[in-house]
């Protein structure tokens, strides 16, 4: 950041001719586009985000359609309506849709939605981005959801333990597509998660320090980073449960020396934090509008953040509370039980928070505090019976029956769903313009609120007297008939309240507009004019208040006449600032991608890598792969590190940043670094696997033929490789910086021979030893391990080639070197999984 | 809000504040967590018997509770003269260097009173039970 040299003059904002003529240029600049097909490229967060919602709302209606038809069936004893297959499928598809294709991506769409506006930026950081999860998101939802159609739905439950669910004559072709369909849906969330962390370290406006940050954003941080550690031992598992499905690798199977507990550790890894992956950005929409409603400041700010990463790290010790049954020693059992004991505390926190607020405020009822204080109850309630189940000896009790179901329900609803509307009823009118209405919200409020309690209320008890969850009939001489009955006459009345708020929504394009701030809220998101623009803001602020509508002079009329950065598109192209992580310093001004179609391109063709896989066409899901990775390659070389045609840009107010920034300024390295974190997560995952088989093996590893492993000397041969391609790509980076493009360069071919040779020894190993995957565990962990090493060696090579051309065909400098730091941080990572690699299969046979 | 007791300078204040220091208390509840975790499980998983005795266990557990404990109380000492470094007038929500500073301070201390506690409610199983069963 420099101050403007004395040449420059700076538009008079003042003069109502200057402000038409920038807001010409910013309208012209973010014009959607049109056409029936073209409008479909569009990548603006607005757009993108709202697609994003409808979609995963729509999926919600689904699922919920399929629990209506299981409550049905099981409305009386007995009954016959679908068959134990079918309701298999409903429930397996119910959970599974309800998790990865609503709760989670509704998470996601709502922050495209809104972060931008919460932070004052134009968009994120990587619009296109958003665009390729969308159409990720959408392909794979429709491909999963779909299958029930056909009869081809997983039945397996929504955490498909093995072996029921790897055995093929068990399971049909419902497990592949829960496992290839979801894992791409996973892909998408990881990308969104890259793109919201960087939103809201890089993308701030000046001036908004993280202790101005409003908290919507530090819930996301804090959910996106637990999705990068998260999702990905999921993915890992997905890799080692589909080697398993479709070449008969025998990572669950006991009799081969494999275990199906692996897979439960590896998913509920997942599943746990997930829990609070999908609750915390729910709560986070009442640290919004909790403010509002009581017209004051959020009490206790940091107790705020303390609550949200206390929660986020805590909620990685608990998994295998849901693995009590599993018969671990009890010793483990109790750490998990104390681990999920005091995740209480900083949940707890959160709740006194809002009280407190609401409590020290001047409260406004409304419909939006209505559904949040409805769902805190409702949470509570959920809340305390997760106590009493991470109490080891009472879920021996209760595991796997109906309490369970009441348990999890009444988290979710409280913590997801019902905070979901209370948001839905605050935040329309910034999206429509206008509001819902309130009568029609509290209506469905109460009927929602009391068919909610009626359907899940019944199911401690009937869970108590000895209801098994995921059975498709009971008899009646079991008792439970009457409380089942008031469960589904609950759940009718739970959709009834659903259908009145679609009806609402479905009115809302015949009522009027909304005046703007209706709520008159304090934060920037409303800032949105009734009539929206797609530019974002007019003008990006500087902030000195968490509430800067509130407190801070004449701000709305500054941002609109644009007195405040960037009030201009001078040259045409859509910007945004990025600032310092700490403190929101102007660092850059960066050019955002504009509508194309090569997002949804990408997605299509990755999507075609799963979809195929599926059905065992391996060729065609080869040439997916290939289509995929000319599409990256393609959007790549288009759209990103393009060298600006001037060095610095005025911004306002006298300061002048650059247009391009390269290392750990630059947002591009780091969605680099982040996504690379998730990318070692599930390395780790990997890794995990092969000590978790030497933990519950006597002679691990085995000896035999088939079953040696891949000796010393290859393993070395390949770490020394990979060794030699890292050192080569820090080598380019440092004398290429210098000046030195020559001796760049030829470190970089140098580079891509040693990578692309660790490929071929680091496979050596296994080969040469004979090792038989298909044998035993042994076997098919080390290919595994070598396997992936080897993929992300030849992604290495990939990357050091594209940036060999970028500076042979001068788009990139010793300046504009982006291309080249950010590979750098790839091979950093390939050099740790290439070390942890071979360590393990090359040296850790030796001291076991 | 505590009132500084006093302006002297402080050698915590000069320690560098960022989003990582914040996470420092419950970074160490986490290794705790999975020292405990990892060495039950692995002795537990290589042992031919349930009823095999967790040798060594209460002793390692006291130490490395013992150890994170204090880690903690560093951390959070640190946080707690950071998060009454003088300088503005409460609330403390204001967008300058010193509320900024003081706010993530305050964060990092009230992470390390969850995280003491978190570690005790870890270390606790330890007294009930000394085998695999």
């Amino acid at each position: 950041m420099t101050t403007d040299s004395p040449a420059y003059v700076a538009p008079d904002q003042n003069d109502p001719a200057v402000r038409k003529g920038q807001e010409d240029r910013l309208r012209e600049v973010w014009k959607p586009p049109s056409g029936w097909f073209f409008r479909w490229t569009d990548v603006n967060n607005n757009r993108i985000g709202v697609w994003y919602t409808l979609t995963a709302f729509g999926f919600m209606l689904f699922a919920g359609v399929l629990a209506l038809i299981m409550r049905t069936q099981l409305a009386v004893p007995n009954n016959d309506l679908v068959t134990a297959n079918t309701f298999n499928q409903l429930f397996t598809l119910h959970g599974s849709m309800m998790m990865f294709l609503f709760a989670v991506p509704m998470f996601e769409a709502v922050s495209i939605i809104l972060l931008p506006q919460l932070l004052g930026a134009r968009d994120l950081p990587f619009p296109r981005l958003s665009g390729f999860g969308y159409w990720s998101f959408l392909i794979g939802g429709v491909f999963v959801s779909g299958s029930i159609f056909f009869d081809a739905a997983p039945d397996g439950g929504w955490f498909m333990y093995p072996p029921l669910t790897t055995r093929t004559d068990l399971s049909g072709l419902g497990a592949d597509i829960w496992m290839l369909g979801l894992s791409f849906i996973e892909v998408s969330s990881v990308a969104a998660a890259v793109e919201l962390i960087v939103g809201v370290l890089k993308c701030r406006p000046p001036g908004m320090r993280l202790n101005l940050m409003p908290l919507y954003a530090w819930y996301i941080l804090v959910v996106a980073v637990m999705i990068l550690f998260a999702f990905p031992p999921l993915i890992a598992g997905d890799v080692l449960f589909e080697m398993e499905r479709l070449l008969n690798w025998p990572f669950f199977n006991a009799e081969k020396g494999g275990d199906p507990l692996l897979w439960q550790h590896l998913f509920w890894i997942f599943g746990h934090p997930e829990v609070y992956i999908v609750f915390l950005p729910s709560i986070a929409l009442f640290a919004m509008l909790i403010p509002t409603f009581a017209q004051r400041h959020l009490l206790g700010y940091p107790w705020i953040v303390l609550a949200a990463v206390g929660t986020a790290f805590l909620s990685f010790g608990l998994w295998v509370h849901h693995m009590f049954t599993t018969g671990l020693p009890k010793i483990s059992l109790a750490f998990f039980a104390a681990a999920s004991e005091a995740v209480a505390i900083p949940t707890g926190v959160q709740i006194f928070v809002f009280i407190a607020t609401l409590w020290a405020g001047n409260v406004k009822k409304s419909t939006p505090l209505l559904y949040a204080s409805g769902s805190l109850a409702v949470f509570v309630i959920g809340g305390l019976t997760g106590v009493m189940v991470a109490v080891a000896p009472f879920d021996w009790q209760a595991h796997d029956t109906y309490f369970i179901v009441a348990h999890l329900h009444y988290v979710l609803i409280g913590g997801t769903l019902l905070p979901l509307f209370a948001g839905l009823y605050y935040y329309w009118p910034l999206v429509t313009g206008k509001k819902l209405s309130d009568r029609l919200g509290r209506t469905a409020f109460w009927i929602m609120f009391v068919g909610m309690n009626l359907t899940f209320f019944p199911m401690h008890l009937s869970g108590l007297l000895g209801m098994p969850r995921r059975v498709f009939t009971y008899p009646e001489e079991l008792g439970i008939g009457g409380l089942n009955l008031a469960s589904t006459a609950g759940s009718y009345m739970f959709a009834l309240g659903v259908l009145i708020v679609c009806i609402d929504l479905a009115l809302s394009p015949r009522r009027p507009k909304a005046p703007r701030n209706p709520w008159n809220a304090g934060t920037l998101e409303w800032l949105a004019l009734p009539d929206d623009e797609d530019w974002g803001i007019r003008s990006v602020p500087l902030i000195e208040s968490r509430y800067p509508i509130w407190d801070q002079k004449n701000f709305v009329q500054k941002v609109d006449e644009g007195r405040f950065f960037l009030p201009d598109a001078e040259e045409m192209r859509r910007e945004s600032i990025i600032t310092t992580v700490l403190d929101a310093r102007p660092l850059q001004v960066i050019r955002l991608g504009t509508p194309s179609v090569k997002p949804m391109m990408t997605a299509v063709a990755l999507a075609g890598v799963f979809i195929l896989t599926t059905y065992h066409l391996y060729l065609l899901s080869a040439l997916s792969g290939v289509a995929t990775l000319a599409c990256v390659l393609w959007w790549l070389w288009t759209g990103t590190a393009e060298i600006p045609e001037k060095p610095t840009k005025h911004i306002g107010h006298g300061i002048e940043v650059p247009l391009y920034t390269s290392g750990p300024s630059a947002p591009g390295w780091w969605a680099m670094f982040i996504t690379m974190m998730a990318d070692a997560t599930a390395f780790s995952g990997l890794v995990f696997g092969y000590f978790f088989f030497w933990t519950i093996h006597s002679n691990f590893p085995p000896t035999g033929a088939g079953l040696d492993g891949p000796g010393v000397f290859w393993p070395m041969v390949a770490l020394a490789l990979t060794l030699t391609g890292w050192a080569a790509t820090v080598g380019a980076r440092e004398v290429h910086r210098r000046g030195n493009v020559a001796a760049g360069r030829l470190l970089l071919v140098l580079g891509i021979v040693a990578t692309l040779s660790s490929l071929f020894a680091g496979l050596a190993g296994p080969w040469y030893s004979g090792m038989d995957p298909e044998l035993h565990v042994y076997p098919a962990i080390v290919w595994t391990l070598a396997i992936w090493t080897a993929v992300h060696a030849a992604i290495g090579v990939i990357m050091q080639a594209y940036t060999l051309a970028r500076s042979l065909a001068g788009k990139m400098t010793p300046v504009y070197d982006a291309d080249l730091r950010n590979i750098t941080v790839y091979h950093h990572f390939l050099a740790l999984t290439g070390i942890v690699t071979f360590c393990t299969i090359g040296l850790f046979p030796g001291v076991a | 809000m505590t009132t500084p007791k006093d302006n002297r300078k402080h050698w915590a204040r000069d320690l560098k504040v960022t989003l990582w220091t914040l996470i420092v208390p419950p970074t160490i509840w986490a290794v705790h967590f999975l020292f405990c975790y990892l060495w039950v499980a692995v002795t537990c998983a290589k042992s031919p018997t349930p009823a095999t005795a967790l040798t060594g266990f209460p002793v390692a557990t006291l130490i490395a509770t013992i150890v994170a404990l204090l880690g903690i109380l560093a951390a959070g000492y640190i946080a707690r003269v950071q998060s009454q470094t003088p300088g503005d007038a409460p609330p403390h929500d204001e967008g300058t260097a010193i509320d900024r500073l003081r706010f993530l301070a305050l964060s990092t201390r009230l992470l390390a009173g969850l995280s003491f506690v978190a570690v005790i409610f870890t270390a606790l199983p330890v007294i009930v039970f000394g085998d695999c069963r």
